[in-house]
């Protein structure tokens, strides 16, 4: 925790590809077990700040800051060690391990300083029974369905253990029914002490799950409040739906 | 339990070479031995980073012919014994392995096996212009007529392989089965995936490329004592590079063990048909082979048993 009770602190971070800004200085933080928004239309920069914040890109100016420490310009896979996991928009999975081999690999790397080395396989047992899987460990993860793939997604961010989850567009292209039931995934791992960051485009998901969302437009941080707030603000309406 | 049953099978491979040793008269069993076993390290080698990293190496012949080169340097500086050669030459490849791994992997998929490729053309010219090891015309390499403990110096030759083999092969399981083979295998399904879950992955994949420049140099060094005459040519020889990933690509690239099939299967029938038909032919064989098992089988014959087995256990997933 910084001086702020914050967890994480994005200060003035500006990201430009080339000669396009994707992120313009802008500045979001997040409270420890908050379940935060981060909407905008498509090419708002949404997907490039979390990148900035887990290291899959590197920002040209300003800091991020997590838990107080400064990791600007860590490498992603010492975020992941220090607590900050995603998952992908796109499914990522080991596909040639199973199930429960692709929770171990965060495990026996992210997590690995923080878990007990004895029972980091039942741990990863009760996760799966989390997202419905405990009697599907051993099934090959290359031959999930899209619904499947992202229950298997979020489950494998949460095996590295961590403090902060980025969950990418995890319910995109889902049906209502399944929508809902990522919801409830999201809802438990909340509870479970995970501040999450939701990226989203389904408003009905980020409506329901946040309590403080962020609204992204061509780069610029255009609003941030409570989702009534945000529904009620004309600058909003104005990215969505234009002019 | 399973653990201690693979160090009998060594102990048990490593006795049954030795009473071969005692046994066996005719010296081609050994020499066709040390060409298989030769093949098998290379092999093992080549699947450490084409099999548990995914990152495909066509320079195995250069690896080789440096280590094969690196004993040569030091035989024609100082009459170095032969287990002080195989030594620093594996450290001489390791370390080449660790600086091609640094410059290399940032490149991924074809492009890395392109630069591979590129570097053992590289260093193939610098060997052939330099003189001191013989330049293009090669070196020769005066094996002793008498050996101790051994009946012949290709019977020395032979076990001396043998035991290298046998370390490669274990060091090659144990990176398979610890977490390091976890991650690697990680490295292999996805890479920014295995980054964003806490692999080090840059780290992992040198140390792939070490271990892989190690091994293959071994290989490499006792080879002109072996063959006693070398040249650029047959050091940098392709069927070198072929078999290495031929090998494993016919055993099966996912575990420790299928190079170690593939290599002892391919190594003996190369051997044999060398022997009753042409040596020409062999490599006709590696090749249509080699394109059965792509098309038809590509995860090797350890995929096809394991397709059998799960078939057998009633045909479910």
């Amino acid at each position: 925790m910084d001086a702020n009770g914050r967890i994480l602190d994005v200060h003035g971070l500006t990201k430009r590809f080339g000669g396009f800004v994707a992120l313009n200085n802008v500045s979001m933080h997040l409270n420890p077990r908050e379940r935060l928004g981060l909407i905008g239309p498509n090419g708002s920069g949404k997907t490039t700040m979390i990148n900035c914040i887990s290291g899959a890109l590197f920002n040209e100016e300003g800091s991020v800051v997590f838990r107080g420490e400064e990791i600007t310009g860590l490498p992603a896979f010492k975020r992941a060690e220090l607590g900050i996991s995603r998952s992908f928009q796109i499914p990522r999975p080991f596909r040639t391990m199973s199930i429960l081999e692709n929770m171990l690999v965060p495990m026996e790397y992210a997590a690995w300083g923080r878990v007990d080395h004895a029972t980091h396989e039942d741990r990863a047992m009760e996760i799966l029974a989390l997202v419905g899987f405990q009697d599907r460990a051993q099934e090959n993860s290359g031959n999930l369905t899209q619904v499947d793939l992202r229950k298997l997604e979020l489950a494998r961010a949460l095996a590295a253990q961590p403090d902060v989850l980025v969950s990418d567009e995890s319910m995109a292209g889902l049906s209502s029914a399944e929508v809902d039931e990522v919801l409830e995934i999201l809802f438990k791992l909340n509870e479970q002490g995970v501040a999450v960051i939701m990226i989203e485009h389904i408003m009905r998901a980020v409506m329901r799950y946040c309590e403080r969302i962020y609204v992204l437009d061509a780069g610029q941080l255009i609003a941030e409040g409570t989702p009534e707030e945000i529904q009620g603000n004309p600058d909003v309406e104005r990215a969505y739906l234009g002019e | 339990m399973k653990i201690s049953g693979f160090w009998i099978g060594i102990v048990l491979m490593l006795a049954a070479g030795f009473l071969l040793a005692g046994v066996a008269d005719n010296q081609f069993l050994f020499f066709a031995g040390y060409v298989v076993l030769q093949g098998l390290i290379m092999a093992v080698a080549w699947n450490v980073l084409g099999g548990f990293t995914g990152y495909v190496n066509f320079g195995s012949a250069g690896f080789f012919a440096i280590g094969a080169y690196t004993a040569i340097a030091l035989h024609q500086f100082a009459e170095l014994p032969l287990l002080v050669l195989i030594v620093i030459a594996g450290i001489v490849c390791g370390l080449i392995g660790l600086g091609t791994g640094y410059l290399t992997l940032r490149l991924r998929g074809v492009y890395f096996a392109i630069a591979t490729l590129a570097m053992a053309i590289v260093f193939e010219s610098l060997i052939t212009n330099w003189d001191y090891v013989g330049g293009s015309a090669g070196a020769y390499v005066i094996t002793p007529a008498e050996v101790p403990f051994f009946d012949s110096f290709i019977e020395m030759m032979f076990i001396l392989m043998l035991v290298l083999s046998l370390i490669c092969v274990a060091v090659s399981r144990y990176l398979s089965m610890s977490r390091m083979g976890r991650g690697l295998a990680s490295i292999r399904d996805d890479e920014t995936a295995a980054e964003c879950m806490g692999v080090p992955t840059l780290r992992l994949k040198l140390v792939s490329t070490t271990v892989m420049g190690v091994m293959m140099g071994v290989a490499g060094a006792p080879f002109p004592f072996f063959v006693t005459y070398i040249n650029p040519l047959s050091a940098f020889d392709l069927l070198i590079a072929v078999n290495a990933i031929a090998m494993p690509m016919i055993g099966g690239t996912a575990v420790w063990f299928g190079p170690v099939i593939g290599a002892l299967l391919l190594g003996t029938i190369q051997q044999i048909v060398t022997v009753t038909i042409s040596s020409e032919l062999n490599i006709l064989i590696v090749g249509v082979v080699l394109i059965g098992f792509v098309a038809l089988a590509p995860r090797g014959i350890v995929g096809l048993f394991q397709d059998f087995a799960r078939k057998r256990r009633g045909g479910s997933k």
